[in-house]
């Protein structure tokens, strides 16, 4: 798998990073390497194998439709680097 | 050249759910700002979502109504992407297998029937609200309607003019609310429309797309149509290309303008959702959605002629909107008189509504004061004229009908001594009238009766002051 | 005191011997002498475990409290949200994050009488396997201080073997509790993913993480699973009415137990000390009455890359919740919109998080998600499947936990293959969702711990703390205790 320039600049914005030089050196020098090793998959024969994203075939796991109390508006803004008595602040989007 | 445009709909409507697909949260409209958020909607580190089982049988219900298949193995997704009204950064929604797929809806443009296909319907999550602060030059974050379930009506490319589109997502919106999933009021954002359009040379190739947003009346989306496709036109006739990208509708103005090109598509990264289990719909839970579905307005207008011998004329306007057959429905069960009741909505009510430019989800009139009335009318209490001057009032002030009736006193004479004494009185009065009718001509007795009502102010018991005159003059 | 398992603490509480009071001063004595050497707590909440040490022997005297661990101090890694008690994940990112509610566990340890002493140290976000990576320094191994304690679980480990607190709580996602437990010589227990709730466990790797004790031995790790464990309404992968009791008693003998050995992790690349001493903890158990029967382990090299892709993968969506908005770290130097997430999040995160999220995005974006993700849970299924033939043959397969002992602080932090190849036995459990027991098994000619793990069949937890228990009444590795400077 060749890592070049681009492709980091790629993840870096789909990972909404921005990487140092080092740190892009570094990764990209890493994801080559990862990635080389994890190709292994490849060799494997994977023709009409279902995939699967959980370790178990459970289904149907519902709550029913009742309103339970929210939590005070106070805690819900407590965390946030920016807020005033109602909102979370952030600096204007742009379309 | 004669161009045809080619739109497709991507339609948002709000599940009309007590609680949040995934949290306890209310999902009451318009509420003070982040005072329907909990940690799992506002997605603090650590939560997890639970799903709302009432949000997919709706969803189900709108598959079932549109034709489509349901997906008996369905599943959730993530759909990954920054921005400030998805707190989680992704967005849960159904790519790999939705709800519903592969329906259709049959409808009626100028005389003719279409069937518009349906793609799929998925559910998802709604994201939060934005605000933009002018004193600040700050946007305002309120997660309070995060997380209120959606699904996504997804039609075909199977729409030529805006006319098919309006008549098609107007009775998507009757169907909606007949299965009570939604509550559809566009100026709340509880449905909403995408539009995918592009034009091409009568039965030429596809043209380049581009998708409308932020459409949020019908009006809006006719004029939307409109705008594009002649945007559109004009700019291959001079050469041009359109670009693939998503516009924003700007109502006021009359405009769209570009927001943002989709020269590459958005790398949204779906995944297999690994917080939520798949939905698996059995024989026996969707036979319980089919059977729980409630009345449509074809069965609601066979069930009134059938068992209230109701016209198929009334049957059909009181079936127009849901909230009309509703209160029908209401106005008939207390009074006890489907036929007047019938009678009433769809005649003065619909003629009200008309004059006062009510519209079927404002109607606010109070179906036991409308019942109260048919009863005073069918009992004798009141003739027609003091009927429909109270239904009137009803209607506008929300009078109470028995107060209105007794302060504007309109109940009718049916006292014996007092319809007696008009009587003797006229008779006493009319000499030549009542010659002539003792004479044959029986002409003279309206004149009459006319005169003895006009004694009761208008007030009598009709059949008692006829039978009372035929009586004096016999 | 500090030599007192967590039962035999517990029960001196409610014979009056002990106060919790004194139990739990003692305790935080032991954490503000050692923690300075080992970096195993974050946040040491003193205050308020003394001021519930009183309103809980107060319940205890009453009655109103019988729980087996009731008055006991335990310790959370610090990815557990506690409400009122900074939860940081070791993350420059959740520096002052204070969380609003608790996770379902901390819940039920309280309400079963257990007492938060305080949040333990780890890899950023559980994203590592020595407890380097996190913001706050490194853990230090209690048996040799210039070496790691193991990762991501490393604080809980470290401070059970420093007897800084009698249990923990870890998580373990690819090993992170088995690994940290054999690099220092305590017992740990990996439930089966769903049998205990992730309900405020910080996520790193959803399909994976599951939350799992520490203790020195295997009745006190026991014994704080039976209070944890159970369906929970707010993890809807925790729903299974699962519930365990462990209060069989000793077996003399395993008769009947099928233990598989798995030959070819013997081979390549492990330590010879390991493998001694594992080996030498089949033979153990051969020698109380199991059945050791040795097999190849099939899909071995297909195990690392298919975890690290799928836990990438999740991991990369789990963490863009970090944006500088809601909670955590903003960058001071941002001022759009834009820059609030590219700052926050890049001065925000360490390079291993980074990594990660990098190589998630990565095989989740189209045109590599065939060839990765969807090649990964592919082989997932494979592993399984194989996994699921296994336990038609055994009862429970024993093998190494790490193919080495904790090595040099710094050694492997620069090389992350190195660093993922050394998860090499532990990950295909959580793949499968699998329970495991690490148990200590000897020590290296360096006098450091060795662990070997058990691997049962989905919720056969009973089983495995049976065969433990056995083998740690035959044996004495569980008892030893580090010594060093810092003590």
């Amino acid at each position: 798998m060749e890592i070049d320039a681009q492709l980091i600049a790629y993840l870096e914005e789909l990972s909404c990073l921005i990487l140092s030089e080092r740190e892009k050196q570094r990764l990209t020098d890493d994801l080559r390497e990862i990635l080389n090793s994890m190709a292994r998959l490849e060799e494997l024969n994977t023709t009409g194998v279902p995939e699967r994203s959980h370790p178990f075939d459970n289904v149907n796991a519902f709550r029913e439709d009742v309103v339970q109390p929210s939590l005070s508006r106070e805690h819900i803004l407590q965390n946030a680097p920016a807020h005033n008595s109602e909102f979370f602040i952030a600096p204007k989007t742009v379309e | 050249m004669n161009w045809e445009s080619v739109i497709g709909l991507e339609v948002h409507a709000e599940l009309a759910t007590q609680s949040k697909i995934f949290c306890g949260c209310s999902t009451a409209f318009g509420q003070e700002p982040n005072t329907q958020v909990c940690p799992v909607c506002a997605g603090m580190p650590g939560v997890l979502p639970r799903l709302n089982r009432t949000a997919v049988e709706y969803a189900v219900r709108v598959g079932l109504a549109l034709n489509c298949t349901i997906t008996r193995y369905s599943k959730f997704d993530r759909k990954n992407y920054f921005y400030p009204d998805l707190p989680k950064a992704y967005q849960v929604s159904q790519l790999y297998a939705p709800i519903c797929r592969d329906g259709h809806l049959a409808v009626e443009v100028d005389g003719t029937t279409k069937i518009i296909g349906i793609r799929e319907i998925h559910m998802e999550e709604d994201a939060g609200k934005l605000i933009h602060d002018a004193v600040s030059d700050n946007t305002l974050m309120d997660f309070s309607r995060c997380g209120v379930p959606l699904i996504e009506i997804v039609t075909q490319p199977d729409f030529h003019s805006a006319a098919e589109v309006r008549t098609f997502l107007m009775q998507l919106r009757e169907i909606l609310l007949y299965l009570g999933v939604c509550d559809c009021k566009m100026q709340e954002g509880s449905l909403r429309a995408d539009i995918n359009i592009s034009v091409r040379p009568e039965g030429g190739e596809l043209g380049v797309r581009t998708e409308m947003k932020n459409l949020n009346s019908f009006k809006a989306i006719g004029r939307a149509i409109e705008y594009e496709t002649r945007r559109q036109i004009q700019l291959l006739e001079s050469g041009k290309q359109v670009v693939q990208e998503t516009r924003r509708w700007d109502d006021d103005a009359g405009v769209s303008y570009g927001m943002r090109s989709k020269e590459s598509a958005p790398e949204y990264r779906y995944f297999p959702e690994p917080d939520l289990l798949p939905i698996y719909i059995d024989d026996q839970w969707l036979q319980s959605i089919v059977e729980n579905l409630p009345e449509m307005a074809e069965a609601k207008r066979a069930r009134y002629m059938r068992c209230w011998g109701i016209s198929a004329l009334e049957a059909a306007t009181l079936t127009s909107h849901v909230y009309v057959a509703q209160l029908f429905e209401e106005v008939a069960a207390l009074s006890r008189n489907p036929m007047e009741a019938a009678h009433l909505v769809a005649g003065e009510i619909m003629r009200l509504m008309n004059q006062t430019d009510t519209l079927p989800e404002d109607l606010a009139v109070d179906a036991k004061k409308l019942a109260t009335l048919i009863t005073l009318v069918s009992s004798a209490k009141i003739n027609r004229n003091a009927y429909k001057e109270a239904v009137e009032a009803v209607f506008i002030d929300g009078v109470d009908p028995e107060e209105y009736i007794a302060q504007r006193g309109l109940r009718m004479v049916s006292d014996a001594d007092a319809i007696a004494e008009a009587v003797a009185a006229v008779i006493t009065e009319q000499r030549q009238a009542v010659a002539d009718y003792r004479a044959g001509q029986h002409k003279a007795l309206g004149f009459l009766i006319g005169q003895a009502m006009r004694k009761l102010q208008g007030k009598g018991n009709p059949a008692l002051v006829r039978k009372a005159m035929l009586e004096a003059l016999e | 005191m500090l030599n007192m398992t967590a039962l035999a603490l517990a029960k001196a509480i409610r014979a009056k011997k002990l106060s919790v009071t004194e139990a739990v001063a003692e305790y935080i004595k032991q954490i503000e002498q050692t923690n300075p050497h080992l970096n195993t707590f974050l946040t040491v909440s003193k205050d308020t475990a003394l001021a519930r040490a009183q309103t809980i022997q107060a319940q205890i005297a009453a009655g109103e409290i019988t729980s087996p661990l009731a008055g006991v101090p335990i310790a959370l890694k610090d990815n557990i949200s506690t409400l009122g008690i900074r939860t940081t994940c070791a993350a420059k990112m959740l520096e002052n994050y204070v969380p609003v509610y608790n996770a379902t566990v901390v819940d039920r340890l309280e309400q079963a009488g257990m007492i938060v002493i305080g949040k333990l140290n780890m890899d950023e976000f559980a994203m590592g396997g020595s407890s380097e990576t996190g913001a706050y320094g490194t853990v230090r191994n209690p048996w040799d201080t210039e070496r790691v304690a193991g990762g991501s679980s490393g604080g809980s480990a470290a401070a059970v073997a420093a007897g800084e607190v009698p249990l923990a709580l870890g998580s373990d996602t690819g090993g992170s509790i088995r690994q940290p437990c054999a690099f220092c010589g305590v017992t740990g227990i990996k439930p089966t993913y769903g049998a205990v709730s992730r309900y405020g466990l910080v996520a790193y790797a959803s399909s994976l993480d599951q939350v799992g004790s520490i203790g020195r031995t295997i009745d006190d790790c026991a014994a704080v699973l039976s209070l944890i464990a159970g369906p929970d309404d707010n993890d809807s992968t925790c729903v299974i009415s699962k519930t365990f009791t462990f209060d069989t008693p000793l077996l003399e003998r395993l008769a009947g137990f099928r233990i598989g050995l798995p030959r070819n992790y013997f081979a390549g690349g492990i330590n010879a000390d390991v493998a001694q001493a594992v080996l030498a903890a089949a033979k153990e158990l051969a020698a109380a009455g199991a059945q050791v029967e040795e097999f190849d382990m099939p899909l071995m090299d297909y195990m690392v890359p298919a975890y690290y892709i799928i836990a990438c993968a999740e991991a990369s969506s789990n963490l863009s919740r970090y944006d500088g908005l809601k909670y955590g770290y903003r960058s001071p130097a941002a001022e759009t919109l834009a820059e609030v997430y590219r700052l926050s999040r890049s001065e925000g995160f360490g390079l291993e998080v980074k990594r990660r999220i990098m190589l998630g995005s990565f095989v989740l974006s189209s045109g590599y998600y065939d060839a990765y993700y969807k090649k990964a849970l592919q082989t997932r299924t494979l592993i399984k499947q194989a996994y699921d033939r296994l336990f038609e043959r055994f009862d429970m397969i024993l093998s190494p936990v790490a193919p080495t002992t904790a090595y040099k602080l710094g050694e492997n932090v620069d090389d992350p293959l190195k660093m993922y190849m050394g998860d090499i036995y532990t990950v295909s459990v959580n793949l499968a969702g699998l329970p495991a027991v690490a148990l200590p098994c000897g020590f290296d000619r360096q006098n450091l711990p060795i662990g070997f793990q058990l691997i049962g069949a989905a919720f056969s937890e009973s089983k495995l703390v049976s065969a433990a228990r056995t083998y740690q009444h035959r044996t004495s590795f569980h008892l030893q205790q580090p010594g060093g400077a810092w003590v």
